[in-house]
């Protein structure tokens, strides 16, 4: 067949203006993610949350501010000098020494798997903010296979992690279920969800069956040691296996999304659920199972907030605001397993150099939330980046997700 | 061989997803029914009266009551609610299914608070006041998000929104009085919108998102400045509370007075704003090029309306809204600010301005009947029934979830609904 | 006077214009310069000699220049008049709208030009037709000089374009000029009075219509001798494959689109039907492949019932099928081309091994399809996003038609695609029906219907409503037909 020259691309005439765009959550993940290219732009995220997070400190320090009048340049080097001692302490806390980086690595671990769970959610087009909720349920299973049976610990830590991922998965699939059968938008229910979930651990704390006899409180009773996490690097250091378990999660969702039949079925649907009808696929069982596994993953997450640190109990407030930050981890990583890796870890750091911060400076920890705020604006927006750096875009196209609230 | 047009009528027709769940509906009223039936009626002691009280200490006319027996009305309610899911399982009541679940609802709880006030004295109007306030946060976060999502910008943030300018409230109210913390409040509702509205339109960032962002570094900023300021500088978390105003006659009439004639300005402003957007939405210039921009925007691009222009704008006036209804939680209800003191409200605005269908008398009874809900947590916990207070502290969220889940039914947001507009 | 690019073009007053090309030729752009929707990288526009800065819609329609463009500009949900006085609302100081005021403009200028409309129906209510006068009016309502058409009749009925075409004659009669862009020589043919064709983003000739043929237009149009006629053998039907008995389907809205509809399409033979787009064709496609459930009637393939199967299950009976709109249902248009290719059949050896995924083989599937489909993609790792529309389609034949097939479904097949595509699809639909397949063709280009099909069926409003033979059937039985007027 004779033809003078190749089509040009499809223009514009073809595609109505529909409000129908494919891809939505998922254009902004993984595609073509090379890490070299993707690594300088969280960077200099980073960089800048660092700036801001200096400026909120100089100006709400207070004694400082007092003396602003009097000694403007007093003022200006106390500043300074408190934003200094909180970086250094940020730092060494994070790097500075052995003992920093294992508590980097203590704290990636739960980020880690709930990032992943985000992440794997992310690509099948599921928004699942719930990572809380799931957290808190998943630990709460493991939790009661640890208090209430007996086994030697090689088989005792593997039964409460089934427990867990059970607990999560089923969490998690009762937003999956109302999605796929409802139209529900997943990112209120899961919401509504976490407050649900955090009010039921409340409740369960305080009945016989968890709570420590004699506590007033909700608090439950001590694992014993067989349903604890061994640590893998001694004990002065807090790591345990629940960093194995972590780094096998990623392997795990790595293989799962680009090396199964079923991972290829959630990526699908995940860019356009219209043709993974058309293709055979049954989407509503595919919301649910990815919401399933994204909830047992954050339900190991969960275990691990209770099996890995001391003192081996369960309060209300176990989950911490892990399930959020996943969230950031997704977005830093591009949604990809290893990018949810590497975003972990310097998630961990902050983390970590943030309670020494706390201690050393009384900086409170909810300024690396304020910065982790700061770099999910900045990973999502490249543009605002290049305009504080005068940076050339490394990509065009910023991140988008929303598809609306149909279902 | 040809082809034939065949008589449809003639055909038997499968029932369709719209008239499935009108009967899932009647099983569900039915259920309702039989359940009060049994767990507040036959399984209450037949002498037991429930005294509702239906007006308040202050009120003109004091000491109006209505007694009930429990085990009586459990039974007219039972009898009611079936009758409603009978009718519901006829397929003819497709369109109505809605109304029929608000009524049996409504019935339901009726019931359920003569069984929980069994042999008690329970303030009826005292809750249905609070019902009308708890609302008010809701309601106002509701018409946040609609008047970002009528021009297609989808505002998770709310929730940040009532958040932070709760915070400013508090701060400036404390340092400088009532209206400094209302200005305040008001403008860091709007500062919130325009970062939002920045975000999404001039680095089109993911709406969703760009809301996240919102709650986050809301949450964290006024944590830290909660924990790092405020807790040194303690007469900065002190905010003066604004007082209920009478409405003269009417805050007299028995019942409707105390509920709704009785309250703070932020409540009556409430009711006032929504008069102002369903008219403004509908009747006005602003109101149409609005929705144009929400529905088609490349429609309204072809006209010359500002896309761009129309959405900063719109969003910046949400954030207003969104900054009123901070002021309204810091300035009413508590003069203490407390980390995260929102609890998930700006998220429950959001199911009632879908629950209401994006209008803003449909967030205005949505607010309503998630008011209700937050009415019933409080009330109950006095009540001191069986039921374990953290159940009962679920309750809003519960309801939340349920309306989200469909009952609503299917529910058509503005076409462009969370698109970024490009000019190709 | 309109310039523009290297193009130049003219208009007069009450001149009609063709503005020839074919898809992606460049026509929409130029278009969307003039109307203030792009910024023109070189030359200018004048009108009636004042040269003009168009920055935006509002410059155009200030200078008179009123598009009308494919795909409406219409809100759904606004009534005729919001839409049209939209922008220019009438409404006192304070905002508040004169709705009545709006509607008697609607009103004067639906009389003057004869343009039947309700100004307070909504417009989603409206048929594709009327919709498209409500266009007219919004336009008439700036008081537009000259009326730029992008592709008005591709959703309009033979009668339905006859009246359109009657309505363009009465406004250039009255002065106004008129560009009138489309793909479809035969009325360029008809209603202009001079043709220019564009090809490539240039302008490559202009001719009158009494002095060119269609041939030679056509050949203008793509740059070499193009076959205008499906060249096909005379069908040699066997025994029915699909049957389709008083199926009664709900659209979205919950209306009956399909009701009570009952054909056969035989081994071996091309069934079209024929039919506006919005007449309920959507919806049977998507009822017979398992997508939609239906609520009434029955569907088989091969003997066997499959009303109520999945559509992987009627995928696995042998079915193909190329979906009206490629980037929504055929195709993952994120995905790579060899991902894309195995859409269908991802799940099952070769291509997959229990749950994991062998990526080897479906690599070379895809090496191989491209070849033989004559795909043309820099690699099979490509993102489809990045292919012509016309390959695009060519994926989704290459994949659907690479098994053994006993009816394929084709809806839109050659919608928005370059003539190389389409004549490359048209060849291979009618290979497989010569191997022996049932294939069923829906389009609303009666041109392509007539040409492919054995058997002509037309729907409207749901019903199939006439058969014809296409060879001895002409347009306007037929066009009438599709307008529900049965003879």
């Amino acid at each position: 067949m004779t033809e003078t020259v190749d089509s040009p691309p499809s223009a514009p005439e073809e595609t109505p203006p529909k409000s129908w765009q494919p891809g939505w959550l998922v254009r902004a993940t993984g595609v073509g993610a090379s890490l070299g290219k993707t690594l300088l732009m969280p960077a200099l995220a980073l960089l800048a949350a660092l700036i801001f997070g200096a400026f909120i400190i100089a100006l709400t320090d207070l004694d400082a501010l007092a003396l602003l009048d009097d000694e403007p340049l007093g003022a200006l080097r106390q500043m300074a000098e408190g934003v200094s001692v909180a970086y250094k302490a940020l730092f060494v806390g994070a790097f500075g020494s052995i003992y920093g980086l294992s508590e980097t690595l203590f704290a990636a671990t739960p980020l880690i798997l709930a990032g992943v769970a985000v992440a794997l959610g992310f690509r099948a087009g599921m928004f699942n903010i719930g990572a809380n909720g799931q957290m808190l349920i998943g630990g709460m299973a493991a939790m009661w296979v640890g208090l209430h049976v007996t086994l030697p610990s090689v088989l005792h830590i593997p039964l409460a992690l089934v427990a867990a991922v059970l607990g999560g998965a089923a969490w998690a699939g009762i937003a999956g279920l109302l999605k796929a059968r409802t139209g529900a938008h997943e990112v209120i229910t899961t919401i509504m969800l976490n407050f649900i979930a955090f009010f039921l651990v409340e409740f369960l704390l305080r009945i016989p069956v968890f709570q420590e006899p004699g506590r007033n409180n909700p608090v439950s009773e001590k694992l014993p040691p067989s349903a604890q996490f061994p640590e893998i690097f001694g004990s002065d250091y807090r790591v345990t296996i629940g960093l194995l378990i972590a780094i096998a999660a990623v392997v795990f969702v790595n293989w799962l999304l680009f090396r199964s039949s079923l991972g290829f079925e959630f990526r699908a649907v995940g860019f356009n659920p219209d043709a993974s009808r058309y293709a055979g696929m049954n989407v509503v069982w595919l919301y649910l199972g990815v919401m399933s596994i994204s909830g047992g993953l954050a339900g190991v997450a969960g275990a691990n907030q209770v099996m890995g640190l001391p003192p081996y109990q369960a309060t209300p407030v176990f989950a911490g605001t892990i399930g959020f930050d996943a969230i950031a981890l997704a977005l830093l990583g591009r949604s990809h397993p290893v990018g949810v890796l590497w975003a972990g870890l310097l998630l961990g750091a902050l983390k970590a150099g943030g309670r020494a911060m706390q201690a050393a400076a009384q900086i409170p920890l909810d300024l690396v939330v304020v910065m982790q705020a700061l770099i999910i604006v900045f990973i999502a927006a490249p543009e605002l980046v290049r305009v504080i750096f005068r940076v050339k875009p490394m990509e065009k196209e910023p991140t988008r997700l929303t598809r609306g609230w149909g279902g | 061989m040809t082809a034939t047009a065949s008589s449809a009528a003639q055909v038997r027709v499968r029932a369709t997803a719209e008239e499935r769940r009108a009967a899932f509906v009647g099983l569900i009223l039915i259920g309702l029914a039989a359940f009060v039936f049994w767990a507040f009626g036959l399984n209450v002691n037949g002498d037991l009266e429930a005294t509702f009280r239906l007006a308040l200490p202050t009120d003109r006319y004091t000491d109006i009551d209505w007694v009930v027996n429990t085990r009586t009305l459990a039974f007219v309610v039972a009898g009611i609610v079936g009758f409603l899911g009978g009718m519901q399982l006829r397929r003819s009541n497709v369109k109505r299914t809605n109304v029929m679940l608000a009524v049996g609802l409504v019935f339901f709880a009726l019931a359920f608070l003569a069984w929980a006030a069994a042999g008690k004295s329970f303030s009826l109007v005292g809750m249905l006041r609070s019902t009308v306030i708890l609302s008010v946060p809701v309601t106002l976060g509701a018409l946040t998000g609609l008047m970002c999502e009528r021009v297609a910008i989808i505002n998770i943030g709310i929730e940040g929104q009532l958040l932070a300018s709760a915070f400013a409230a508090t701060v400036l109210g404390s340092a400088f009085g009532l209206w400094a913390g209302v200005f305040g409040a008001v403008v860091v509702g709007a500062l919130l919108g325009a970062f939002l509205a920045w975000l999404t339109i001039r680095f089109r960032i993911d709406q969703i998102i760009a809301g996240v962002v919102i709650n986050i570094f809301a949450l964290g900023l006024t944590s830290f400045l909660a924990t790092r300021v405020l807790a040194q500088a303690q007469d900065l978390n002190a905010a003066p509370q604004f007082a209920s105003i009478r409405i003269p006659i009417l805050a007299d009439i028995p019942l409707l007075g105390p509920i709704f004639f009785n309250h703070n300005f932020f409540i009556y402003a409430t009711f006032l704003l929504v008069v102002i957007l369903h008219v403004g939405f509908f009747y006005t210039r602003w109101g149409l090029r609005s929705r144009s921009v929400g529905e088609h925007p490349r429609a309204a691009d072809t006209v010359g309306i500002n896309v761009f222009r129309t959405r900063y704008r719109n969003v910046i006036l949400g954030g207003l809204i969104a900054g009123f209804g901070g002021a309204f939680l810091s300035l009413t209800q508590v003069s203490r600010f407390e980390e995260n003191m929102t609890a998930g409200v700006g998220f429950i605005g959001l199911a009632a301005m879908i629950f209401g269908r994006w209008m803003p008398f449909g967030a205005l009874a949505a607010g309503l009947v998630f008011g209700f809900a937050r009415a019933l947590q409080q009330k109950l916990g006095i009540l001191a029934t069986p039921i374990p207070s953290e159940f009962l502290l679920m309750t809003p969220y519960l309801v939340t979830l349920i309306v989200v889940a469909g009952l609503a039914g299917r529910a058509i947001p503005p076409a462009a609904d969370g698109q970024p507009y490009t000019k190709e | 006077m309109l310039a523009n690019d290297d193009v130049s073009l003219s208009v007069a007053p009450g001149e009609i214009l063709a503005l020839l090309g074919e898809n992606g030729a460049g026509k929409t752009t130029l278009m969307n310069i003039l109307y203030g929707l792009y910024k023109p990288d070189a030359g200018e526009v004048l009108v009636d000699g004042n040269l003009l800065r168009l920055s935006s819609p509002d410059d155009a329609i200030a200078a008179g220049i009123g598009m009308v463009h494919q795909h409406f500009m219409l809100v759904p949900v606004f009534t005729v008049s919001e839409n049209v006085y939209l922008g220019m609302e009438p409404a006192s100081p304070v905002g508040w709208l004169d709705k009545r005021a709006g509607s008697r403009m609607v009103r004067e200028i639906s009389e003057r030009y004869h343009l039947e409309v309700d100004p307070d129906a909504l417009v989603e209510d409206l048929p594709v037709g009327v919709q498209q006068r409500v266009e007219i009016i919004k336009v008439l309502s700036r008081e537009a000089r000259y009326l730029v058409f992008d592709e008005p009749t591709s959703v309009l009925t033979p009668q339905e374009v006859r009246e359109f075409f009657r309505i363009v004659q009465g406004l250039s009669e009255d002065g106004k000029g008129i560009i009138f862009i489309s793909h479809k020589l035969k009325e360029a043919l008809e209603i202009a009075d001079r043709i220019v064709v564009m090809r490539d983003g240039k302008t490559v000739a202009e001719v009158l219509p009494d002095q060119v043929t269609e041939e030679e237009l056509a050949k203008l149009m793509v740059g070499r001798p193009v076959d205008l006629v499906v060249r096909k053998e005379r069908a040699k039907a066997g025994e029915p494959v699909l049957v389709v008995r008083d199926l009664v389907v709900l659209d979205d809205r919950d209306h009956r689109a399909v009701e009570g509809v009952s054909f056969e399409v035989r081994s071996g033979e091309i069934a079209g039907i024929a039919g506006v787009q919005g007449n309920g064709q959507t919806e049977l496609v998507e009822s017979i492949m398992g997508v939609r459930h239906s609520l009434a009637g029955t569907v088989s393939i091969g003997g066997r019932e499959v009303t109520a199967a999945s559509p992987r299950d009627i995928h696995r009976m042998g079915v193909a099928h190329v979906p009206e709109d490629r980037q929504r249902s055929g195709l993952i248009i994120d995905f790579t081309v060899t991902e894309n290719m195995i859409l269908d059949g991802y799940y099952a050896r070769p291509y997959s091994r229990g749950i994991q995924m062998d990526w080897g083989e479906a690599a070379r599937a895809a090496n191989r399809l491209v070849e033989e489909y004559d795909v043309r993609t820099p690699s099979i790792g490509t993102q489809v996003s990045s292919l012509s529309g016309g390959n695009q389609q060519k994926v989704i034949v290459a994949r659907e038609f690479n098994r053994d097939v006993v009816l394929v479904v084709a809806s839109q097949p050659t919608r928005g695609i370059d003539v190389g595509s389409i004549e490359y699809i048209h060849a291979r639909i009618v290979e497989k029906r010569d191997e022996g397949a049932a294939v069923l063709i829906v389009s609303s280009e009666l041109d392509e219907v007539m040409a492919l099909s054995d058997r002509v069926l037309v729907m409207h409003r749901g019903r199939i409503v006439g058969e014809f033979d296409p060879e001895t059937a002409g347009t306007t039985e037929i066009g009438l037909a599709m307008l529900g007027a049965t003879t």
